[in-house]
Parts: C-alpha cells; structure tokens; sequence
C-alpha cells in the first residue's frame, strides 16, 4: 500500500480518537461557581471580544483579574479573540459580557472542541507529519508507525480534548521550532519558537536548548564571519516577532509590565496541589512550605534548577548536533518540571513532546515514559471524569506501540544505550541490565494498572484524604528522576556505533 | 501472528468507541428494556410485556442472550433490571451496555480469524499488508456499517455477523453440520437471517445430501444420503426446540410469532431503505406530480401520500398500485430464485453457496417488507471474503460496500456525530480502495469510469445534504428531502451490483455450459 494512503488512515484515525475523546466531559463541567479551564477559555474569548487591548490585563470593573483573568503572553489573547469573533457569528449570547459567565450547552462544546480541533490540524499535526517523515530515519512504514504513536500519545489528547486547553498550539508551533532547525532553517525554527513562547510562557521550559544549541551553532561557524551573521540573523528575527505580538501593549510601559506581572505570578507559592516533582514529594517528609520562607524557597528552586539544567546545556553548547538537541530538550524540561517554581501536573506535556521525537530511536524508554507521564496525571481526569478515555487510549497506546516497535523484542543493552549504566556498574560485570530494565518495565506497568484501579475503587484512609493523589505523583516522580537521570547519559555517552546502528535499521 | 495483532487491534477500536459514551440511541433504551423483562419477568411474560413501547421482537434465543446479560449488569447498576424505570440512563449502565457489544464483539474477532484461514491467496507475498487475509480481517473488522451501528449507536449485530460468518467459514472448510447448526442458532437469534435461508436451504440440500454428482455436475439421485437429511433435520429441530420449545408449551406461539412478524407496519422503515420499493415510491411521487402538474389528474381525488412523512405507518401509494406483504414476498423469492436454481443444477462448492448468500441477502434487501438500512451489511459483509480472491467481486464490493455504507449516514443525525462519522466513513473508503486495488494491481483499474463519477457523486450528496441543505429555507417545508435523495441515490447503486452480481453468476452458469 502506498505510503501517501498509510498516512492519511493514520491521521483520520487519530482525528477520530481525538474526537472521540471531546465528546466526553471537560473540566468544571457543571460546577459552579468557578467552573475549570473551559469556562477559563470561554471567559477569555468574551474578555477580548468585548473590551479594548488595554483592559485585558486589567483588573476594572468590566474584567474580574479575580475570575479566570488572563495569565497567557498575547498571542493566546489574540487566538481568544479570532475564536470569539468566530462565536458572535453562530451565537451571540456565548460571548456577551457579564450575562455569559458559566454558559454551558451541548451546541456551545461543539463549538470549543472545534475550536481546538481546528487548531491542531493547522499546527500541531503537520508537524509532526513532516517531522516523522523528513527527520526521523527508518523504511516508510516504520516512519507510518512513528507518526501514529506520536499522534496517540495519550497525554495531549486527554488534556486538550478533554481536560479542554490548547496546548497542540504551543507545542505545535514548537515542533515546527524543532522540524525547521532539523533542516537547517536557524530564522524560521526561531521565529516559530517566539511565537510559541509567545502563547504559553511554560515553552521557557524548551527555551534553554534552543538558545545553546543556535549559539552553539553559531561558534562552530565561527564568531568572526558567518556565525556572527547567523547569530544577528536570528536576535533581529526574535526581537522582531516579540515586537509584533506585543505590539499593542508597546505604547505605554505600564501594559508590558502588567502582562509580565500576570504572567509570572510569583505571589504564588511553590507548588500547588498534588504534582509529580521535587518539592511536592520532599513535602510528604519534611514540610518545606513552611521550613522555608518564600524567598528562600524561590532562590532554592532557582539554585536547583540551574544545577539541573546546566550539563545539559554545557554538552549541548559543545556539540550542537541534532542529536544532542533533541535530548537536551528533553532533558532541560524534565529538569525544570521537577525544580522549578509554581509547576502544573499538566506541564509534564512539555517534557512529553521532546521525548516523543525519541520515539523512533529509544522506543522503550519512551513508551514507558511517555505512559508514566499519561499516569501521573490521572489524577486530574479523575476530577474530570475522564476515567474511560484515559484507560482506553493509554491502553491502545500501549499495545500498539510496545506491538509496531517491537520495542520490548529490541532491547538489547546496545540499543537501550546503557554503556554509560554500565561503565557506572563496572564492579557487577555480570549484571544482565538489559533484563532488569525490562524487568522494571513490566512491574510499573503492572503498578500504574494497580494505582489507577485503586483509586477508582477503593476508598483513601479517613485520616489521609489524599492518600492516592500523593502516592500517585510520588510514583511517578520516581519515574521522572529516574527518566531524567537516563536521557542525561545518554547524551553524555559517544553516539552508537555503526554496526548497532544499521541493525536497527 | 496475525490474528493477535487484529485482535488488539479490533479490541482497541471497540474500546475507543467506548468513549462515545455520550451518543444517545432508541436502541440503548430497547436493549436495556429487554434486559428488565427477562431479568425481572417469568418466561411466561416476556413476549406479554409491554409496559415500553419496545417490546421483545427477536426470537427467544436472544431473550436468553440478554436473560445472561442482565446477570452480569446486576453487578453494574441493578435500577436498570426494573421494567417500570423507562429511559434509565446511569453511567454504570451505559458503561456495561457498552462493555457488552464490546465482549460480544469477540466472536466477531474469532469468525474472522476463521474466514482469513479460508482465503485462498493467489500470490502469496511477504509483505503483511498485502495479504488478502489481512485486507479481508480490516474489512470485516473494521466495517464502517459495523461500528457505526453497534458502537456509535447500538446493537448486537457483530455479535450475530459473528456467527454468521462462523457459519460461512464452516462451509468453507467443508464442516457443513457445524454450519448448518450455526446459522439455525443464528435464525433463532434473530429472524431477519430469514432472508439467507433459501441459500442454506437448498445448497445443504444440493451439496451435503446428495452425496456425489454426475460429471456434468447435474444431480445424482441415487447418491442421495437419508442420513445426512436425518442429521440435518435433528439438529435444527432441536435448535428450534430448545428455543421455542418453553413458547409452544405454554401456548404462547401464536403471540411470539406476532411480536416477531409485525405485518402492520410500512412498506418503508422510517428511513426508507434504499432498496426497490424506495424507488417505486419515488416513481410514484414523481408521477403524481407531473399528473397535477399537467392537469391529467386531480388533486382532491388522490389518496393521501404518506409513506412521506418519514413516519412508519401504512402507506398507500397515490397513482401506482399498492404493494402489499405478500406482493413482497413473491418479487423476493423471483429474485432469489435464479440463484437458487444455480446452485442446485450446477453447484460450484462452497464459493457458489456464498455468491448466492450475497444475492438472497441483496435480493430480500431490494425487494423486502420493511427493511431497515442496516441490512445491507447482511451483504456487504460475506461479499468482502469473495472481494479479495476475485477481481470483478473487488470492483462490485468498492460499489456495494461505499453506497450500503452512506446510506447508514442519516442514522447518525446529531451534529457532535457528524465529524465521526465522515472520519470513519472516509478511513474505510480509502482503506478498502487502496487495499484492493493494491491486491488486484496490473490488470487495469478496478472500477469503470461511470462506476467513479456515480460514487464521487455521493460526496456531492453528502455536501447538499449536510451541509448545504440546512442552511436552505426547504429544511421547514420539505423535510423528508435529504432522505429521499440518500436512498434513492443509494438505491442505484445497489441495485446496480445486485444486477452485475447476476451478470457474474449467469456468465459462470454460460462458461460451464459450454465447458
């Protein structure tokens, strides 16, 4: 069968899937008085509509900053806007000022599913159709099978068509950052990247990679000639897509300072809720909220963040290859998922979408990630009700991929790249790490099954309420250091040789 | 190998329409009813019961089907066992409704894995895709009628194509009383294989009976096997026995048989099939129209038509005669009867019974009482196993199978549906053209240029009808109108392959002759 056919079946199948998952419930759904991120985006798309460019940021009397105020960079401002417009057209009472807080019908979520719907398939799906076919190696078919796991990774489908928000925007336009750097193209990667940056501010999570590996880039060509001409090229190109998107708030000082204000609110404390990093699992032994003060807490996630962040990034400055920027990715928002300050559970996306470019070459570890990072955030589509997609596509996720991998058959010590575990283990010889890998693979597999059972069925001791929210994002933290430790030697470790290579392919 | 993977991958899909759980169907609440009755209600009652407007119609091995079912959604919600409660809609119980066409879809998986052994594979090829039996498993696996019906809106029906095709597979392999037992469990399922039986009947009679044929395959009488007939006879007799035996004891026959033949509703199911009668109801419209039109007739003297109305009821027709039950039966069964006749003069082994399988279904679909648009599946279905070993079966399923399946598209009528069902219409379209005509490549194009424009034509169809239509001030005073213009469109194209599925039987019958 031809390939062009082969894709198209994936892509509706995943379409399908996607819409599937929309027709189920969405966050806040009938919850006064504040609802969720639903009644978040609606309110947003009535905000922008009905008041002028300098009210959105502010707190007056038409703009609660209090109700779901805007804490997006512009250009979700803008994107609110296009929707809205596109609202008053089918039905003016979705976004009428004031009288449509907690608007809720069935013609009304088709419209806001559409909505996102329609953004992926603008941004986020062909990305990642030209990313599997032009950047990752391999016969046609088994590009077919990247796109499809890459396109049912279950985590941004359940978060964005069912949770309701609109990450594929953010994460598209930073796959298109990634695609276009792939191949070459250092203006147009930085350019989409800004833009990117510019719709969610969390992309500062992927900002570091790209900054040392464009510089990186740029010192190998030479800081004397042609580097020093990439390097203006692409500062004059960053400055200048900022400019555009915040041009409106460019006129008076006050504006740009509100939107940083709402945009980074460090009032906020260090962590809120349950969420699989650092210091949300420190807390379950020592309470460091209230060890701490809160400038102390802030100056501590800094300090290890940086510390977190920082080989990465020196080996990537080092040696600017494709390769190393794809971990270091994965590695930089991994590092600050864990460290860093004020983290959502749903931030792990970011780390999820470097990982998924690895699909291709690390098949195992990425599934298991990529299902552990799906796991950690039950919690949240429990409170959603979202109990029946989450199951169903986390476990089509996993058959399919483990299946059109076979990424439990190649997982050999060579392809699981663990030389760098194994200088590590130099004392134990005989140790068959490759098995106990798997080994490991198989007993989390087993537990997240388990944990997610649990929850469901059983009722949490009196004394502990959130006994399974904790135990749920400690497992997964586990996880994620354990992820973040690996992906780090494995870009600190020399690339495979070119006989494990070809065998591969 | 094979059948694990397509496995998973049918559970998978079964299960991703689980999440559809918010689509709403009369069928939910019929089943769910049935459930109540045979749970709640002794044996006596349940053909009795009519408390909802969904009264038990299939046969009572289904009865028992869904009496095993309710034991199970005991455990799910036990307020959707009361027989009072109507349109009960808990999430448990639409979580274990879905569940069970999801379990039940697994003897779909099974039948499947049994047909694909039965392909015969002209060129075998290493590649997996290319396989007729993969391409055969994803087309029965994942038929767009099949998941549209069962999953999306809801019924047992892969379940009993299950069996079905168990049924044809055991024919296949020549296991004939393990056939024969399958489809008299199935016709006590559900009576609507009715429409399948001549083929059973008279290929089991030809075939299995008659133990040895002359060399010009005409009859040999003295071969005939009593004990064969005999064997035959025991096992569906005791199949119908054990089904209606508990019935005829208690008296009730005459009852069952009138809840599971209701004679009194239309000549068209409130969708209008695209079958024969659609258009000689059209015929009649049309004609009524021009009479008024042209003054040759007068309003006030027609009888009222109202088989428009989309409601089901007696209809009677304005101009052209009214067509009655038993005028039905006798065009099917002329319809039916070449093909019979075939396979009992020159019978061509199992592939012959299964042709004329497609043509009673086709026949019974075009020319039947109130047939519902689903039933075109009954053909779709075993014309797939003959589509990936013939290249002319290939061409006239791409026809059969893309119109049977567009005219399921009024069945999902709410707008949150409408993406669904594009999207899976869409994946298996392209699946099914790719596949065949990547498996029968090199020897043209599948489909006649004619064959091309009239499908491309449906997607013309498809924009009037979704999308332009409702925009249009004719949505208040025609409403029927999208409807009209599926069937009857769709009624082209079927009656086009029931007429070339002929033409292919007939050229056999004319080739053997003169062999």
């Amino acid at each position: 069968m031809e390939t062009w056919s082969l894709v198209s079946i994936c892509v509706l199948l995943c379409v399908t899937v996607r819409w599937g998952v929309s027709l189920n419930s969405y966050s806040g759904a009938g919850k006064p008085p504040m609802f969720g991120d639903y009644e978040a985006q609606r309110h947003w798309q009535e905000v922008t509509y009905n008041l002028p460019v300098q009210e959105w940021y502010f707190n007056t009397t038409d703009n609660d900053l209090n109700y779901w105020g805007l804490d997006y960079p512009p250009l979700t401002a803008y994107h609110s806007l296009l929707c809205a417009h596109i609202a008053k057209l089918i039905n003016p009472e979705w976004v009428e000022l004031h009288k449509s807080r907690g608007y809720e019908s069935s013609a009304h979520k088709l419209f806001m599913r559409a909505t996102v719907l329609v953004a992926d398939l603008l941004i986020y799906i062909p990305a990642a159709v030209l990313y599997c076919f032009y950047l990752s190696d391999g016969s046609s078919k088994k590009k077919v099978c990247t796109l499809l796991c890459f396109l049912l990774y279950p985590g941004l489908i359940l978060i964005d068509y069912g949770h309701f928000q609109y990450n594929g925007v953010s994460l598209g336009l930073a796959l298109w950052g990634v695609l276009a750097l792939g191949l070459g193209w250092d203006a147009l990667g930085s350019m989409a990247f800004s833009l990117a940056l510019n719709y969610k501010q969390m992309e500062l999570y992927h900002a570091l990679p790209f900054f040392c590996y464009l510089l990186g880039k740029s010192v190998k060509q030479g800081l004397m000639g042609r580097g020093l001409f990439l390097l203006v090229k692409i500062a004059v190109t960053v400055v200048v897509t900022f400019a555009l998107c915040w041009l409106p708030f460019l006129s008076d000082p006050s504006q740009a300072l509100q939107v940083v204000r709402r945009i980074f609110p460090v009032a906020r404390g260090l962590f809120e809720d349950k969420v699989a990093n650092t210091w949300c699992s420190l807390n379950v032994l020592i309470k460091i909220r209230s060890v701490l003060s809160a400038d102390s807490q802030l100056y501590l996630s800094f300090a290890c963040t940086l510390l977190a962040v920082l080989p990465s990034s020196i080996r990537l400055l080092t040696k600017p290859t494709f390769w190393q920027f794809k971990l270091a990715l994965v590695n930089s928002s991994l590092a600050f998922f864990l460290f860093s300050y004020q983290v959502h559970e749903k931030s792990i996306l970011l780390a999820s979408l470097p990982v998924c470019l690895l699909l291709n070459d690390l098949p195992l570890m990425a599934i298991w990630f990529l299902q552990a990072s799906t796991f950690s955030m039950m919690p949240l589509f429990l409170k959603d009700g979202l109990l029946v997609p989450y199951v169903v596509t986390s476990l089509a996720f996993l058959l399919l991929s483990t299946y059109l991998f076979s990424a439990l058959e190649h997982s050999s010590e060579d392809e699981l790249r663990l030389g760098g575990y194994r200088k590590l283990f130099f004392c134990l010889p005989s140790l068959d790490l490759a098995c106990i890998v798997r080994w490991k693979f198989y007993i989390s597999i087993v537990a997240m099954a388990a944990l997610t059972f649990t929850t469901v069925a059983m009722a949490p001791p009196p004394r502990l309420p959130d006994f399974f929210p904790v135990l749920v994002s400690v497992f997964a933290f586990l996880h994620f250091l354990g992820t973040l430790i690996y992906f780090n030697i494995v870009q600190f470790s020399s690339p495979p040789s070119r006989k494990s290579q070809k065998k591969n392919n | 190998h094979l059948s694990c993977m397509h496995s998973k991958c049918s559970v998978s899909v079964g299960s991703l329409c689980l999440s559809l759980s918010d689509s709403h169907s009369t069928d939910f609440e019929v089943h769910r009813n049935w459930l109540a009755i045979t749970h709640s209600l002794p044996l006596s009652r349940w053909y009795y019961e009519n408390s909802s407007e969904w009264t038990l119609d299939y046969p009572p091995l289904f009865a028992w089907f869904e009496f095993g079912l309710s034991h199970v959604a005991r455990r799910f919600d036990p307020d959707m066992l009361d027989v009072q409660r109507l349109q009960h809609r808990s999430p448990p119980t639409v979580l274990f409704q879905r569940l069970s066409v999801v379990c039940s879809d697994l003897l779909l998986v099974f039948a499947t894995r049994e047909c694909c052994r039965c392909v015969r594979e002209q060129k075998p090829s290493r590649d997996l895709l290319k396989r007729p039996s993969f391409i055969l498993a994803v087309l029965l696996l994942w038929n767009f009628g099949l998941l549209v019906v069962d999953h999306v809106h809801f019924q047992y029906n892969g379940f009993l194509f299950g069996v079905l095709l168990l049924s044809v597979a055991k024919h296949l392999q020549s296991r004939h009383l393990q056939g024969a037992l399958l489809f008299a469990v199935l016709l006590n399922l559900k009576h609507i294989y009715l429409y399948v039986a001549p083929a059973y009947g008279i290929y089991l009679l030809r075939s299995f009976c008659f133990t040895q044929d002359n060399t010009d395959s005409s009859v040999r009488w003295s071969s005939f096997s009593p004990a064969r007939l005999a064997a035959l006879g025991v096992i569906v007799t005791s199949v119908c026995v054990v089904s209606f035996g508990p019935f005829v004891l208690l008296g009730q026959l005459p009852q069952v048989l009138s809840r599971l033949f209701p004679f009194k509703r239309g000549l068209c199911h409130a969708y209008w099939a695209p079958n024969a009668w659609a258009l000689y109801n059209v015929l009649d419209k049309t004609l009524v129209t021009l009479g008024v039109r042209l003054k040759l007739l007068q309003e006030a003297e027609l009888p009222k038509a109202s088989m428009t109305g989309g409601l089901v009821q007696e209809s009677q027709h304005a101009l052209l005669p009214s067509i009655s039950p038993s005028v039905t039966l006798v065009c099917t069964l002329l319809s039916v009867l070449p093909a019979a006749l075939s396979i009992w003069l020159r019978p061509r082994g199992a592939r012959g019974f299964l042709r004329c399988l497609v043509l009673c279904a086709l026949g019974s679909f075009l020319f039947g009482w109130h047939v519902h648009e689903k039933a075109v599946l009954m053909a779709v279905l075993p014309l797939s196993i003959l589509a990936v070993e013939s290249r002319e079966d290939a061409g006239i399923f791409l026809v059969l199978a893309t119109t049977g399946h567009y005219s399921l598209f009024p069945l999902l009528f709410t707008p949150a549906e409408l993406p669904i069902k594009i999207l899976l219409m869409l994946m298996f379209t392209l699946y099914s053209f790719t596949a065949l005509t990547s498996l029968f490549s090199g020897h043209g194009s599948l489909l006649h240029p004619l064959e091309v424009v009239y499908l491309l034509g449906l997607v013309v169809v498809a924009i009037a009808c979704e999308i332009v239509y409702p925009l249009t001030p004719w949505q208040q005073t025609l409403p029927f109108l999208p409807l009209l213009a599926t069937s009857v469109y769709c009624a082209l194209g079927v009656c086009y392959s029931f007429v070339r599925l002929y033409v292919i039987l007939l050229r056999q019958e004319v080739k053997s002759k003169q062999l």
